[in-house]
């Protein structure tokens, strides 16, 4: 790519003599990299972008014809879609909160009071995952399904369920960047302040918490847009008692076949979590992580 | 060390055994457990049989796991060339440009994948581009779900590349395009091979939007799962399961040897 070598950026120090034929290539070349970034970006407009405002044109145009608000308003109006809204969101908080907490309890134990093994656990949440999230759920109706190992109340076909398996699959999401944020903490630091006499729980919020907080931002954050959007862990459950907005979108579009209707929640589920990951974009960028 | 007597040291330990077992280690043994049994209904399971991973491995599940490979290969392979070329791009873009490409390329992360399958299967079931039915509908959104994931880390991995290198080799007169084969690919290449792992991997579990447009004669693993313990047949569905996770495993750790063996060179 010419661009690259032509970038200005590249040639560090004392400004060198320009010479013959290296002249042309020096100096900026917008135009030539913005025409090299142009396939990839029309590819996503049109796998991507292109579809998704499709789904927007849809939302606006029931089966009847013409162009109404008719969906939104029959969506906004339906209990069904208030009910799952609130159980989309007070869900994906409580995880975040259960996750953040754990993740963080785990972390510490891992990287400071190390135990022989600790690295193959490291390694062993890396595996963790690679795996689809609906295997937890799976588990899960062994141990509390109808038949289950430890009861066959209906635990699982309650939000409570849910919650547990999706605290279960996504505290490793908060505990990788944790752990890389811990190894580039300056152990002496620890040594200091429990030689001047700082007891565990002190050290742990004085001086390792302020340096985490970067970490469990952006790990937190990034397990609330997930949990938002998670769709395997609720499906397996079979629950009937607990729809988020991705089942609903599923639902009403290849349950009921009800387009207008499954886009306008889809917009709606679009919008709340690309503006949690957008804010989430800048609180770590502002953070430094 | 953060806690140095010896008692408080294996409290913290036990308080971590007690949290970390039941929640990450016991799923996956109750998955494994149960893939070889017929009857769970005590502490242990019981029946003792090979039988679900006999039906695991022939015929429809087969059929299904040839399905998630090819797709996962396919749609990684694809996400990888083009996440590679939006980063390498970017990186030649000035500050501004290289936001708003950054931008638009991590969005599939953060729009719903339902939503994702349900816009491909709306854009795709009409014509120009009619795909609906066929297997390149799946591909098509697998590809579209983890080329975020793909761009993320390759131009992660593009900021902290030694530029010296590239100096060198252009101030020694190497084209952009013999640079680019000779010097910065072979330097990404742990990255890159990283990045296709996960790419894979990610691919090979997806359920959300296949769920939505899966044609029936392009049915993934993960669905024919779902179909087992949705009809509640839970022991054939965890030997699936463990399939898949056999898969996704073993592929994992052949990209990682190529990893290991680029990043000696």
């Amino acid at each position: 790519m010419a661009e690259v070598v032509g970038n200005p950026k590249v040639v560090r120090g004392r400004a060198r003599p320009r010479g013959g034929s290296r002249k042309s290539k020096t100096g900026p070349r917008p135009f030539g990299a913005l025409a090299w970034a142009l396939p990839p970006v029309a590819a996503l407009v049109l796998f991507f972008l292109y579809p998704l405002a499709l789904v927007v044109r849809q939302s606006l145009r029931p089966d009847t014809g013409g162009t109404s608000l008719q969906a939104y308003a029959d969506v906004f109006a339906s209990e069904a879609f208030r009910h799952a809204l609130w159980t989309t969101v007070w869900l994906a908080l409580a995880a975040t909160a259960g996750c953040l907490l754990l993740g963080f309890l785990l972390a510490l134990v891992i990287a400071f009071v190390p135990f022989p093994g600790a690295r193959a656990v490291a390694r062993f949440i890396d595996v963790y995952l690679s795996f689809p999230s609906f295997l937890i759920t799976l588990a899960l109706l062994f141990l509390y399904g109808g038949t289950g190992v430890v009861g066959s109340f209906q635990f699982l076909t309650t939000p409570w369920g849910v919650l547990l398996a999706e605290v279960t699959y996504f505290t490793p999401f908060v505990m990788r960047p944790l752990l890389a944020a811990f190894a580039q903490l300056d152990t002496a630091q620890l040594e200091a302040a429990s030689s001047l006499g700082a007891r565990a729980p002190r050290i742990v919020r004085r001086v390792i918490l302020p340096e985490a907080l970067p970490a469990l931002a952006a790990g937190g954050s990034l397990v609330l847009v997930l949990c938002l959007n998670e769709f395997g862990i609720v499906l397996f459950t079979g629950a009937k008692g607990v729809t988020t907005l991705p089942m609903l979108v599923y639902g009403k579009a290849i349950l009921e076949s009800d387009y207008p209707g499954a886009c306008a929640v889809a917009v709606v589920n679009v919008l709340i979590s690309v503006g949690l990951y957008g804010l989430y974009r800048v609180v770590s960028r502002r953070a430094g992580a | 060390m953060l806690v140095h007597s010896r008692k408080a040291r294996w409290a913290a330990w036990a308080v971590f055994l007690v949290l970390f077992l039941p929640l990450f280690a016991l799923p996956l043994l109750v998955i494994l457990g149960a893939s070889f049994a017929t009857h769970w209904s005590g502490a242990l399971p019981s029946g003792p049989t090979l039988d679900h991973y006999r039906s695991a491995t022939r015929g429809e599940a087969l059929q299904a796991l040839t399905t998630s490979l090819v797709t996962a290969v396919a749609a990684s392979l694809l996400a990888l060339t083009a996440g590679t070329w939006a980063a390498l791009a970017g990186a030649a873009l000035r500050k501004r440009h290289r936001r708003v490409l950054d931008a638009l390329f991590v969005l599939p992360v953060a729009v719903p994948s339902v939503v994702v399958g349900l816009a491909v299967l709306v854009a795709f079931s009409q014509p120009p581009l009619l795909l609906n039915g066929t297997r390149w509908i799946v591909i098509t959104a697998h590809t579209v779900l983890v080329t975020a994931f793909a761009h993320q880390s390759v131009s992660a991995a593009l900021t902290r590349l030694d530029p010296a290198y590239e100096q060198a080799a252009a101030s020694l007169g190497a084209r952009p395009a013999y640079i680019l084969f000779r010097v910065r690919l072979p330097l990404l290449l742990p990255s890159l091979t990283a990045a296709a792992g996960l790419c894979f991997a990610l691919s090979m579990g997806e359920l959300s939007a296949t769920m939505m447009l899966y044609p029936p004669d392009w049915t993934p693993l993960p669905v024919l799962v779902y179909a087992a313990t949705d009809r509640g047949a839970l022991f054939t569905g965890s030997a699936v399961a463990v399939v898949l996770m056999a898969a996704t495993l073993l592929v994992l750790f052949a990209v990682s040897r190529v990893r290991t063996r680029a990043s000696y060179r």
